[in-house]
C-alpha cells in the first residue's frame, strides 16, 4: 500500500469498510470506519455529499462553488481547504483515490 | 440523575465467552459464563433491534470468539439490515475462506484478527494454542475477499521488543490499521500482570519506534498506541468515560458500561431479559453511579480534564484502590501513583513468573485490591 496523496485529478471515494451514512434516530451524518468513527461538521458534509467516487476533487471543488451562491470566495481558497480536508481523511484512511485504484471503490 | 443521556455510539456484543485459545491476558472476567447460559439468536436480534432504533451505529461481535457461532452470519444479516455497521473481533482460528465469504456477503464491514507474537513459537506458547500460522492465513484472506483489516496486537514484557516485526506484519499482510494494546490489568490480565509488565525501557523504546512508524506510514498504516497505564502520567479515556458512549452485552445477557465492569463487586447489572436496552441505558443504577461528573471526588472534581479522561478507569480504581469510585491511580494526582509506578517498575525488573492461563473454572478467589483497605492480611 502507498499513501495515497490527492491531488484534483483524483477521483475521491469511501474504501470499502467506510460508511458515509445519514443515522435517522440521531438525523446525524456520520463517517463509519474499522472502530472509529466520525462526526462532521456541516461544512464537511456538505463536501462529503459530494464525494461519489465518481467526481474528480477538482469536480467536488465546482460543485462546492456552484452551491455558494452569495459571496463565493476565490476558487484556490476553498480549493485548498477541501483538498487539505480530504487529504487528512485519507490518510485516516477513510478515503481512497478512486483513480489509482479503482477496483477498491465501494457503491454507496 | 434524570436528565435524557445521549444514547452510546457502539454496541459490543460478546457473543460467548467460548474460545479456543487462553490468553493469560483475556479481559473475560474470571467466571467465565458457561454456553448454556447464552442468549438465543432470538434475543440478539431484538438487542440489534433495539441498538439501532436508540441510534447507535456499531455493533462489535466479540467474546470469547464470536465465530463458536454458529448464528453469526444470521446476526452479521440482521445488524447490515437494521442500519448498524458490522465489525468482527476474532481469533480468526476458526475462520475459513468459505465462512468469511458468507459473513461478507451478509454485509461483514471489517475483521480485526488479534495475534499474540510475531514469533510462532512464542505466540502459541502465549495464547495456549497452537494458531499463529492459522491467524497468518486468514488475515490474508480478510485481504484476499476485499475487506479491510485491523491487526490487534496486545503488547507486554515478553513481546513488546517485536514492535517493528508486528508493524512490518501488518504492512505485509495489507491491514490498514495496527492496534497496538497495552494488556488491561483485570480479570486474567491481573492475575498476571507480573508477567505481562513492560520495564520502562522497554516502553520508550517502543514508544519512538511507534513514533517514527507514525511519520514513514503515515497514509498506509493507521497506528493506534496507548502508553500502559502504569507509566502514564494521566489516565486513559476509558471507553469514552463510563456509560456514555459504549454499551457492552455479556454472552449470558447483562448489560455493562465495559468489559470488565463486572470485576467491580456490589454492582448490579441489569440483564437483556428484565428490560429494554433504553432502559437501561437511562435507569441502571450501575450505569447512573459513575455517569458523568457528579459522583468524583477530588481531585477530579476540581481537575480541568474532568471531562476528558472522566477520571479514568472504574475498574482499574477498583483494582489498585479498592474503591471504583475513587481516581485512577494511572493519575499523576492519585496518591498512590508513585506507589504504583513503583510497583510496574518492581515487577517488571523480576524474573517473569508462569502464565495462569484462562480456562472456565479454574478460579478460586478474584483477587483482592493491591493497595486498598479491603485487602486480607496475608
Ligand atoms: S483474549 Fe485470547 S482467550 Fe480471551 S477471548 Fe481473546 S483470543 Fe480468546
Ligand atoms: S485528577 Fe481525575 S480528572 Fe484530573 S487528570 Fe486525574 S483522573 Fe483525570
Amino acid at each position: 500500500m502507498e499513501r495515497v496523496v490527492l491531488s484534483e485529478s483524483s477521483v475521491p471515494a469511501f474504501p470499502r469498510g467506510v460508511k458515509f451514512r445519514f443515522n435517522n434516530a440521531k438525523q446525524q451524518w456520520v463517517i463509519l470506519a474499522p472502530e472509529r468513527l466520525l462526526e462532521p461538521d456541516e461544512t464537511a458534509v456538505t463536501v462529503l455529499k459530494l464525494v461519489d467516487g465518481q467526481r474528480t476533487l477538482g469536480g467536488v471543488i465546482d460543485a462546492l462553488m456552484a452551491m455558494i451562491t452569495i459571496d463565493p470566495p476565490p476558487r484556490d481558497v476553498v480549493a485548498t481547504d477541501v483538498v487539505a480536508m480530504l487529504q487528512d481523511l485519507a490518510d485516516k484512511a477513510f478515503l481512497i483515490d478512486a483513480a489509482k485504484v479503482p477496483q477498491k471503490a465501494a457503491a454507496r | 440523575m434524570n436528565v435524557r443521556v445521549e444514547p452510546p455510539l457502539a454496541l459490543l456484543a460478546e457473543l460467548s465467552h467460548r474460545c479456543p485459545l487462553q490468553c493469560p491476558y483475556c479481559s473475560n472476567p474470571l467466571e467465565l459464563e458457561r454456553s448454556g447460559k447464552e442468549l438465543d439468536t432470538k434475543t440478539w436480534t431484538r438487542i440489534l433491534d433495539e441498538a439501532a432504533a436508540m441510534g447507535m451505529h456499531q455493533v462489535h461481535f466479540s467474546g470469547g470468539e464470536p465465530t463458536v457461532r454458529k448464528d453469526l452470519e444470521q446476526l452479521v444479516e440482521h445488524a447490515t439490515k437494521v442500519g448498524l455497521y458490522t465489525n468482527l473481533i476474532t481469533s480468526g482460528v476458526l475462520l475459513d475462506e468459505k465462512r468469511l465469504r458468507a459473513l461478507a456477503d451478509r454485509g461483514l464491514e471489517h475483521v480485526q484478527v488479534s495475534f499474540q507474537d510475531t514469533e510462532e513459537a512464542n505466540a502459541d506458547r502465549i495464547a495456549g494454542f497452537k494458531g499463529h500460522q492459522k491467524k497468518l492465513e486468514v488475515a490474508r484472506l480478510v485481504r484476499k475477499i476485499g475487506l479491510p483489516l485491523t491487526v490487534n496486537a496486545v503488547v507486554h514484557r515478553q513481546n513488546i521488543d517485536h514492535v517493528p516485526d508486528f508493524l512490518e506484519m501488518a504492512v505485509e499482510l495489507g491491514a490498514e490499521r495496527i492496534e497496538i494494546a497495552q494488556v488491561q490489568y483485570y480479570g486474567w490480565a491481573l492475575k498476571n500482570r507480573a508477567a505481562f509488565i513492560p520495564t520502562y525501557e522497554q516502553l520508550q523504546r517502543t514508544t519512538k519506534v511507534v513514533e517514527e512508524a507514525r511519520k514513514r506510514l503515515k497514509g498506509v498504516l493507521v497506528i493506534d498506541y496507548v502508553v500502559p497505564d502504569y507509566y502514564a502520567k494521566r489516565p486513559k479515556t476509558c471507553m469514552g468515560g463510563w456509560a456514555r458512549r459504549f454499551l457492552n452485552i455479556s454472552p449470558a445477557g447483562k448489560v455493562l458500561p465495559c468489559h470488565a465492569a463486572e470485576s467491580i463487586p456490589n454492582l448490579a447489572f441489569d440483564s437483556v431479559h428484565e428490560h429494554s436496552l433504553q432502559w437501561i441505558w437511562d435507569n441502571s443504577v450501575a450505569f447512573n453511579k459513575y455517569r458523568g461528573t457528579d459522583w468524583m471526588p477530588e481531585p477530579c472534581k476540581s481537575c480541568d480534564r474532568k471531562e476528558i479522561d472522566w477520571g479514568g478507569c472504574r475498574c482499574q480504581a477498583y483494582a489498585l484502590a479498592g474503591d471504583a469510585g475513587t481516581v485512577d491511580p494511572a493519575c499523576e494526582l492519585s496518591p498512590l501513583h508513585e506507589a504504583i509506578f513503583g510497583l510496574a517498575m518492581k515487577e517488571a525488573s523480576a524474573e517473569a513468573p508462569e502464565f495462569i492461563y484462562r480456562r472456565i473454572g479454574t478460579d478460586e478467589t478474584p483477587d483482592a485490591p493491591v493497595f486498598g483497605h479491603r485487602e486480607p492480611a496475608e
